[in-house]
């Protein structure tokens, strides 16, 4: 499928999940789909880097559900913050591990999962999250972490067939296996498309993360995760992330920067930073 | 040799945080933590395991700064999918940080200051995996600029990190991996070992470092602190500074603390 039928296929007030790790992996070219649509009033559930930053910015955010969001080498997302502190966002916050919780309650079927975290912090207060009592005889007090259920996800991997089969190179599949089990529908965004996994690599299928049951549609969007990281492909674009970061200040309003992060097409993007050969040439991040 | 710096100082001081933790994840992070946990591993606690700040465990602790990105050799494998099954709800795992705020329940935040958390003034973080790790596993904590803005008075604007603040606490919740361990400086290293006149944990001075003293302490510090049996913060000795010269080839170390003072005060 293209990303514009992916788009098509959404609705304004879905909860959507996006996959990745703040910086990393993340499904950008989809995100940037989403930002050329009339999308409006989605549920943003996600490890959150700029993908969040771009869809708080652009007006398409009615509620975040997040653990932090952040570039890393720019700890603290610019864009991300001015949603906040002009209060436009409702917000779900939660532990990164409360979170992934909630993916497998989804993935599971189950109202809740049980766990200690968020005792004694603001996060239930905040949330509105209850608690439980074991039934057993240590008569444990829980909090019940609710299922974080998706209505669609989005992830970028390095290579699939059109049937779903999905393989993923870099060394973390952070959460993205519970972000395709927790939602209705998981549209897949990657590198290197190819017909029948089976005829051409039948000896990498350990790098499946998740099989192919749980995958709705599948896009072939060669460097879609720029400016994200993409291992072992090509590494962030740090450059491209902190113009992005600085024109948070400076002009400050989306409206007239979001040609430069979005652009009119996929290709026009691309080509604006330098095509592939730049993309390819990113170097991996070293920590 | 040139003066030992305020900040080698701290790291040397922070890496006693992780002696005797047996085989565990340490995790420092930001340069003086990091640099703590690799000195730990390489001098008294060769059993701990560290990642490489990604995905991988190296028994080799990795340097700081710009450098090949092959120099790293993995010896296991903890990436974020595994992290909270095999490093944080298991309890394995001692991390060194730096939130925002700390009270003097040992609540921390990193989330957001002042406002509310439907429209903060600042917005931070996020609570990050806070949460998870101050009920699971051990924490200490590193503050380069010991002030009453990071030890605030009354409580955090936001509880990230569970603290030992009874009122915080439900009934039948299990607080027992609560471990609030050091709190090491610019000024001092803490711990968590004092009591209050309710009978509550409360934080504690246990050294200052050369020519601090404990009003110095005090004055910038929101909340009163109790004495422990004060010594003087050690300096670190000369294979401790090898070994954090190494770990930090790019002297990242010297920006840590404002104008990168000596150890001892001039």
């Amino acid at each position: 499928m293209a990303a514009r039928d992916v788009v098509a296929s959404l609705h304004d007030g879905m909860t959507i999940g996006i996959g990745g790790w703040g910086p990393r992996r993340k499904p950008m070219a989809l995100v940037r789909e989403i930002l050329r649509s009339d999308l409006k009033d989605l549920t943003i559930v996600a490890y959150g880097g700029a993908d969040v930053g771009m869809l708080c910015a652009a007006g398409k955010v009615r509620k975040l559900v997040f653990a932090f969001v952040s570039l890393d080498a720019i700890p603290l997302e610019p864009w991300f913050r001015k949603a906040r502190e002009s209060g436009q966002i409702e917000v779900l916050e939660l532990d990164e591990g409360m979170f992934q919780w909630g993916l497998k309650a989804a993935a599971f079927g189950l109202p809740f999962l049980p766990t200690r975290v968020g005792l004694g912090t603001d996060l239930a207060e905040l949330g509105g999250l209850r608690t439980v009592q074991s039934p057993y005889e240590d008569g444990e007090t829980l909090i019940a972490m609710p299922a974080l259920k998706l209505d669609a996800a989005l992830i970028h991997a390095n290579r699939s067939d059109w049937r779903g089969n999905v393989h993923l190179f870099g060394p973390d599949s952070y959460y993205d296996e519970w972000f395709a089990r927790a939602a209705a529908k998981t549209y897949v965004s990657c590198e290197e498309l190819v017909d029948r996994m089976e005829d051409h690599h039948p000896g990498d299928a350990h790098f499946n993360i998740v099989e192919r049951c749980f995958v709705s549609g599948v896009v072939h969007m060669p460097c879609g995760a720029h400016p994200s990281s993409m291992p072992p492909a090509y590494g962030w674009d740090m450059k491209a992330f902190k113009a992005y970061a600085d024109a948070a200040k400076d002009p400050g309003d989306w409206a007239t920067v979001a040609d430069r992060f979005v652009g009119a097409s996929e290709q026009a993007y691309l080509e604006s930073i330098g095509g592939k050969e730049a993309v390819a040439a990113l170097p991996l991040p070293i920590f | 040799m040139t003066d030992i710096t305020l900040a080698e100082l701290c790291i040397f001081a922070c890496s006693e945080a992780f002696r005797g933790n047996g085989e565990i994840i340490a995790t420092g992070v930001g340069p003086v933590p990091r640099l703590a946990a690799g000195l730990a591993k390489l001098t008294h606690s060769p059993e701990l395991l560290m990642t490489d700040g990604e995905a991988y465990l190296v028994e080799q602790p990795v340097p700081i700064g710009p450098r090949g990105y092959d120099d790293r050799k993995a010896a296991g494998h903890l990436p974020f999918s595994r992290f909270f099954d095999s490093a944080v709800w298991t309890g394995r795992r001692h991390a060194m940080v730096t939130p925002t705020q700390l009270d003097r329940f040992g609540q921390i935040n990193l989330s957001y200051l002042g406002g509310s958390h439907a429209q903060p003034k600042t917005q931070m973080l996020g609570v990050r995996g806070f949460p998870g790790n101050t009920i699971y596993h051990p924490n200490s904590f590193f503050f380069p600029a010991h002030s009453p803005r990071v030890f605030v008075p009354g409580e955090v604007d936001m509880v990230s990190g569970v603290g030992y603040n009874p009122a915080k606490r439900v009934a039948g919740g299990n607080y027992s991996g609560v471990d609030l361990r050091r709190i090491v400086t610019n000024l001092c290293v803490m711990d968590f070992g004092g009591e209050n006149a309710d009978g509550n944990r409360a934080i504690r001075v246990v050294s200052l470092h050369p020519g601090v003293s404990f009003d110095e302490v005090q004055a910038a510090t929101g909340f009163p602190l109790e004495r422990g049996e004060i010594v003087e913060t050690p300096l670190p000795d000369a294979q401790a500074l090898e070994i954090i010269a190494a770990l930090d080839p790019h002297g990242i170390r010297a920006g840590v603390i404002k104008d990168n003072p000596p150890a001892r005060r001039p």
